[in-house]
């Protein structure tokens, strides 16, 4: 029972999901559904809320390694868990100026936009600015002249970002308006709009037509190993 | 007296210029205003077609026509009623999905100049009644084909499970997942199971968790531990029951562990701290990456890299691909992730179904050969024929205008 009945919840309402996009009448339903997935993933915030608490407060109660995150990660959750919750200094909103808590909780100037602001940005922006240093070590790796695959991938690489720059339009603007396309930007539009385009078509062909069949299986029940395998 | 009437007759002389004026700025109307019932919809929707007004050239500055606005009205109504939607200069259609099914209307439009005059109305002369359809013709090439993939994928599977025999190709990726949890079993090590950052109601999620039961399966059958982060709270409690009940499978009920599954945050770049930091202080001998990624892809994988790890990793997002290629060790493209489920089962019913895209496939390369002729001869000899069944290509059976041209 524990296994047929999601099964079968899963099968019936896709099935007619699947049919309803064809019937102009119910294809709203679709979007009904998933509101009602909304509804569902907020209930579920709350267990993985109660989740970070009783892992970081474990942590911190055996006193394991880097038990000193955890309390920073405690602090910093139930912090602007409150401020936000509350809406610490927070003004009413225009409209009802007699309700304390009709504002907006992320107004400039308040405690959880400060926090969001000054401490959680700068913190995001931390870590995808080191994006930029991992793509340096992983195209080093990935553009050493190991064998012919590699040297056609340098090559086209090489063209594709000289392509993109200034300097690539610097060095090759004297080639005459006739022959454009043999200047790197000319190159570079050829090689994106012909051959990564055609590669990136492929793909996305697989793509869809995996998804298809990885939906038709879990709907058939053909695929059950998301509920465990047999 | 005398004075009183001269100042009359500027008055009026002035009052005529004035209007003069304002009719010599009077734009041209647009013309031939058609209003057709739109096709594949509940009735609410009157899609018009109209000619720019003469005056409607962008090789004029200043613009002699700013914007166009439409009327609408019931026949038999008496009065036109100005539609919200204002259009810019060059607009040719517009869509009223304000309409009410089965009730007939009538449309018009005038052209506005920058002075805000308006032109003359330009008026349908049919009145257009939207109607009620019971099915979208706007799908219905969509839905052929996927009644030709979704029925070759089940006649397959069937076949598959009559006995009859399969060839499927080896896939490196998931030859490898053995060799993966092999490893990490030896170094005493855990296995980091990153199912991407979407929720559980993404495709890619719920084939990132189907890896997982096969991968945890063999976790449980090797002895090893499996961590399971997880950036949404459902995908965290799937994954808990997933992973449970593959220990349950393999017979190790008694080493799951549910706390090794757990939620770390929402947040894109929060949740790659997060599992940056398990990577670097667990040091996990092999980190599966399997489902929807966006720009942390490389900055897993990369931290996956430096720590030694044996990497696997599947994902549709084709622009992260390049990212995975560079930094794991074996990279599920596209169709083959979809497919891992099903290859790691063995199970024969299964492996149908790769079967089964394959005449998708089929389906696909055909169309782009005949599409790729035509369109050639089209470029070389412009042949009504040619264009004609090009147009049905591109329209009809790629596009959105129904069954036939």
């Amino acid at each position: 029972m524990k296994r047929t009945l999601p099964l079968l919840i899963a099968s019936i309402t896709g099935f007619v999901l699947i049919v309803a996009n064809f019937i102009p009448k119910i294809q709203s339903w679709g979007d009904i559904v998933t509101n009602w997935f909304d509804i569902v993933a907020g209930f579920a915030f709350v267990l993985g809320a109660a989740n970070i608490l009783k892992l970081h407060l474990q942590k911190i109660s055996d006193r394991r390694a880097g038990w000193g995150y955890s309390g920073v990660t405690i602090i910093a959750f139930l912090g602007m868990l409150a401020v936000g919750l509350f809406k610490v200094g927070v003004p009413p909103a225009e409209k009802y100026p007699t309700h304390s808590w009709s504002g907006y909780y992320l107004h400039e100037g308040g405690p959880f936009w400060w926090g969001f602001q000054y401490v959680f940005l700068p913190l995001a922006a931390t870590m995808f600015a080191m994006l930029a240093f991992y793509i340096a070590s992983a195209a080093f790796r990935a553009f050493r002249a190991k064998n012919t695959e590699a040297v056609i991938l340098l090559v086209t690489a090489f063209i594709v970002l000289l392509g993109r720059t200034y300097a690539g339009t610097y060095l090759t603007q004297g080639i005459p308006e006739e022959y454009a396309w043999l200047r790197f930007e000319g190159i570079t539009e050829i090689i994106m709009n012909v051959f990564n385009l055609a590669g990136n078509r492929a793909i996305m062909i697989g793509i869809g037509l995996g998804v298809v069949s990885t939906s038709l299986k879990v709907l058939l029940g053909v695929d059950r190993s998301y509920l465990g395998t047999e | 007296m005398q004075r009183i009437r001269n100042r009359l007759a500027l008055a009026i002389l002035l009052s005529m210029l004035g209007t003069g004026s304002a009719l010599a700025a009077s734009p041209a109307p647009p013309s031939n205003l058609v209003a057709l019932d739109a096709p594949g919809d509940v009735g609410k929707k009157v899609i018009l077609k109209w000619e720019l007004s003469p005056d409607d050239t962008p090789d004029v500055k200043p613009r002699k026509v700013i914007s166009y606005i439409l009327f609408r009205k019931l026949a038999g109504d008496s009065k036109f009623t100005k539609l919200e939607d204002e259009l810019t200069y060059q607009a040719t259609t517009f869509t009223d999905d304000e309409c009410e099914p089965g009730k007939s209307y009538l449309y018009e439009i005038v052209a506005v100049a920058p002075d805000g005059s308006h032109s003359t109305a330009a008026t349908t002369t049919e009145a257009v009644i939207p109607d009620l359809e019971y099915f979208d013709t706007n799908k219905a090439w969509f839905g052929v084909l996927l009644l030709i993939v979704c029925g070759s994928v089940i006649y397959f599977i069937e076949s598959a499970r009559s006995g009859k025999e399969l060839k499927i190709r080896k896939i490196a990726g998931l030859e490898a997942v053995d060799e993966a949890v092999g490893r990490a079993t030896e170094m005493g090590r855990p296995i980091l199971f990153v199912p991407g950052i979407l929720d559980i109601n993404d495709i890619q999620t719920i084939a990132g968790i189907t890896v997982l039961s096969r991968v945890a399966h063999l976790a449980a059958e090797y002895g090893a531990q499996i961590e399971v982060p997880t950036s949404r709270s459902l995908v965290m409690t799937t994954a808990r029951e997933t992973v449970e009940a593959s220990f349950l499978a393999a017979g190790r009920p008694d080493a799951y562990n549910e706390d090794d599954i757990y939620y770390l945050t929402d947040e894109q770049f929060g949740y790659v701290a997060g599992v940056q930091g398990m990577m670097v202080r667990e040091k996990p001998a092999a980190c599966f990456y399997m489902g929807a990624f966006f720009a942390e892809s490389l900055l897993l994988a990369e931290t996956g890299n430096s720590i030694g790890a044996i990497q696997v990793a599947g994902t549709a997002m084709p622009s992260q691909l390049p990212f995975f290629v560079a930094a794991c060790d074996y990279t599920l493209i596209g169709e083959e992730f979809f497919a891992a489920s099903a290859y790691l089962s063995g199970e024969t019913h299964q492996l149908g179904s790769l079967k089964g895209q394959d005449v998708g496939k089929v389906v696909g390369v055909v169309l782009f050969g005949i599409g790729c002729v035509i369109a050639t001869v089209v470029t070389l000899t412009d042949n009504a024929s040619a264009v004609a069944i090009l147009d049905f290509l591109k329209n009809n059976l790629l596009g959105s205008e129904g069954f036939l041209p």
